[in-house]
């Protein structure tokens, strides 16, 4: 179990030179073997949730336990030995490292075809067009994103935090991107969208908002108040399903 | 041949001792061995200078070529002149490289001046590396001169590396580009220490359709300095490419100068080049894939490098 214990962040205007709040208050609980969507509109600190619970910022104040452990103040790699995996919402761009290289350090040791190919698979790619190519812009922001995602299944974990994984991948595959999810299903999963399908398969909804608390629920509590804020409403995408 | 001189050539041509087909060993400042071919021939030079000709038969296909220089003294300075004439047609591998272990205080120095007649349709894949090694207070140095001249439809792949334990290089690198033709360089440079690296480039793009791609990558670490200077000129409907990549660490320096001159308006021509530390997001997702800091920074410069 995740728990967020009045966690703050805020970091200083470079211009202004004025503190901006980005998150204050935050206590929320996310459940083993729960998926949670984190939803909300633009610039209410979702992403920033996801870095300060990856270890990629560090809260301001509070603290974060995991199974009743203080990690607020271990690394980044510790937390990824730990058992918790990232995929970003921008794809990280590597001159030289090829895709096959980063699926072995992810995965923590040598695959061979068949092994790579099992991690592609899930993301709808084929491994042999893949693996020898680099990690770079060759690639289109679509195939970036599926390897980032096959990177987070190689390397595996308790934890999956997957900042908006559906974006910019084509609606075609949307249907095979949900059921890559389901199949984190016994994991602890947190995933930052505003994608009515993938809302569909959360027990759990947060609902971010820069002006107040956040407010969480089960999906079935959560999803008539979704509806009911136009505001928020209007972010989400493809319409909600209750 | 020693213990030694088999590790030097091991570092720079990955030779286990005498290569297959044909080969001019040289060491301390004389030929060690050689063995030649009709297909590849490598005879003394005919102007009498320190050197090699090295004759690649027309048509001649997948065959190679290995020339290494090893200098296993200090207070050497070893200059020597390799002239390669490819026929018409002929697609070959060269290897080359000079490996110094200079266990004195002293200076020992490597000077290879390689001049390249590429005929019609020839293609040649050129691998030359650099490495020295021995007492850290002594010299070694190398000034290379590649020369190239590509005629009509032929192509000149140039992979050049220098890894390690260089105390000073001085690289220039001329060519004419002909019509049709293709020249490759792909360098890959790392210094450390109070090391200096300079590599010069100078393309001639003169034959329509020619083209260039240069591609530099180096990584610069604790004192040390690099500096790439790239000239392109294109006088024909050409397309010329020069990328300089450079990950700085610690307390160096690197220095890109590029220039391109367009002389004719069919030209085009690109310059990128880029300097800076590693960027922090690349770090940030090998840890989140269970590296420390130092394991990600050393899995970047490698995957940059090899």
């Amino acid at each position: 179990m995740i728990k967020l214990e009045n966690i703050g962040y805020a970091v200083k205007d470079s211009r202004t030179g004025k503190k901006n709040v980005i998150l204050s208050d935050i206590n929320l609980t996310f459940p083993d073997g729960s998926i949670t969507v984190i939803t909300g509109a633009n610039g209410s600190g979702k992403s920033t949730l996801i870095k300060l619970i990856c270890g990629i910022e560090t809260p301001t104040e509070g603290r974060i336990l995991y199974n009743g452990e203080d990690i607020t103040g271990k690394s980044i790699t510790e937390r990824a030995k730990a058992g918790f995996t990232t995929a970003f919402q921008q794809p990280v761009r590597f001159k030289g490292i090829t895709v096959g290289k980063l699926l072995d350090i992810a995965s923590d040791h040598k695959n061979n075809l068949a092994g790579l190919c099992d991690y592609l698979s899930v993301v709808g790619l084929c491994a042999r067009d893949y693996i020898d190519r680099e990690m770079n812009d060759s690639l289109s922001g679509g195939e970036l994103k599926r390897i980032e995602l096959a990177m987070a299944m190689a390397k595996g974990g308790d934890v999956f935090l997957l900042d908006e994984p559906e974006a910019g991948i084509d609606l075609w595959s949307f249907d095979s991107l949900t059921r890559l999810f389901t199949k984190l299903r016994g994991k602890t999963v947190l995933i930052v969208s505003h994608q009515s399908k993938i809302i569909d398969i959360a027990d759990n909804i947060v609902l971010l908002d820069k002006s107040g608390e956040p407010v969480s629920g089960t999906r079935e509590e959560m999803l008539p108040r979704i509806t009911a804020n136009r505001g928020v409403c209007s972010v989400i995408e493809g319409g909600a399903n209750g | 041949m020693d213990k030694l001189d088999k590790e030097l050539l091991y570092k720079i041509a990955e030779l286990h001792g005498i290569p297959e087909g044909s080969y001019n060993i040289r060491k301390d400042g004389k030929s060690l061995a050689r063995s030649s071919d009709s297909d590849i021939e490598i005879t003394s030079r005919r102007d009498g200078r320190e050197g090699i000709d090295i004759f690649v038969r027309p048509g001649v296909k997948n065959k190679s070529a290995h020339i290494p220089v090893i200098l296993t003294q200090g207070g050497l300075l070893d200059v020597v002149y390799n002239d390669f004439y490819i026929g018409k047609g002929a697609d070959v591998t060269i290897i080359a490289g000079c490996g110094i272990h200079n266990d004195t205080c002293g200076e020992a120095r490597h000077d290879g001046v390689h001049t390249f007649h590429l005929e019609e349709g020839s293609t040649v894949r050129y691998i030359e590396r650099h490495y020295g090694e021995g007492n850290p207070e002594g010299k070694k140095e190398f000034t290379p001169v590649t020369r190239v001249f590509l005629k009509k439809g032929s192509t000149l792949v140039m992979e050049a590396t220098q890894l390690g334990g260089v105390t000073n290089t001085d690289r220039l690198t001329t060519a004419t580009v002909g019509k049709n033709a293709r020249l490759v360089i792909k360098e890959k440079i790392m210094t450390s220490g109070r090391e200096r690296a300079v590599s010069r480039f100078k393309v001639r793009l003169t034959g329509e359709n020619s083209t260039v791609d240069v591609v530099s990558r180096s990584v610069a670490r604790d004192d040390s300095y690099q500096s790439f200077v790239s000239d392109v000129i294109g006088k024909n409907r050409c397309f010329g490419h020069v990328e300089c990549d450079g990950i700085l660490l610690d307390r160096a320096r690197i220095l890109s100068t590029p220039k391109i001159d367009a002389v004719s308006p069919e030209a085009s021509l690109v310059h990128e080049a880029a300097v800076g530390k590693i960027a922090g997001d690349q770090l940030i997702k090998l840890m989140t894939l269970g590296l420390t800091e130092k394991e990600a920074e050393d899995t970047i410069i490698k995957g940059f490098l090899y």
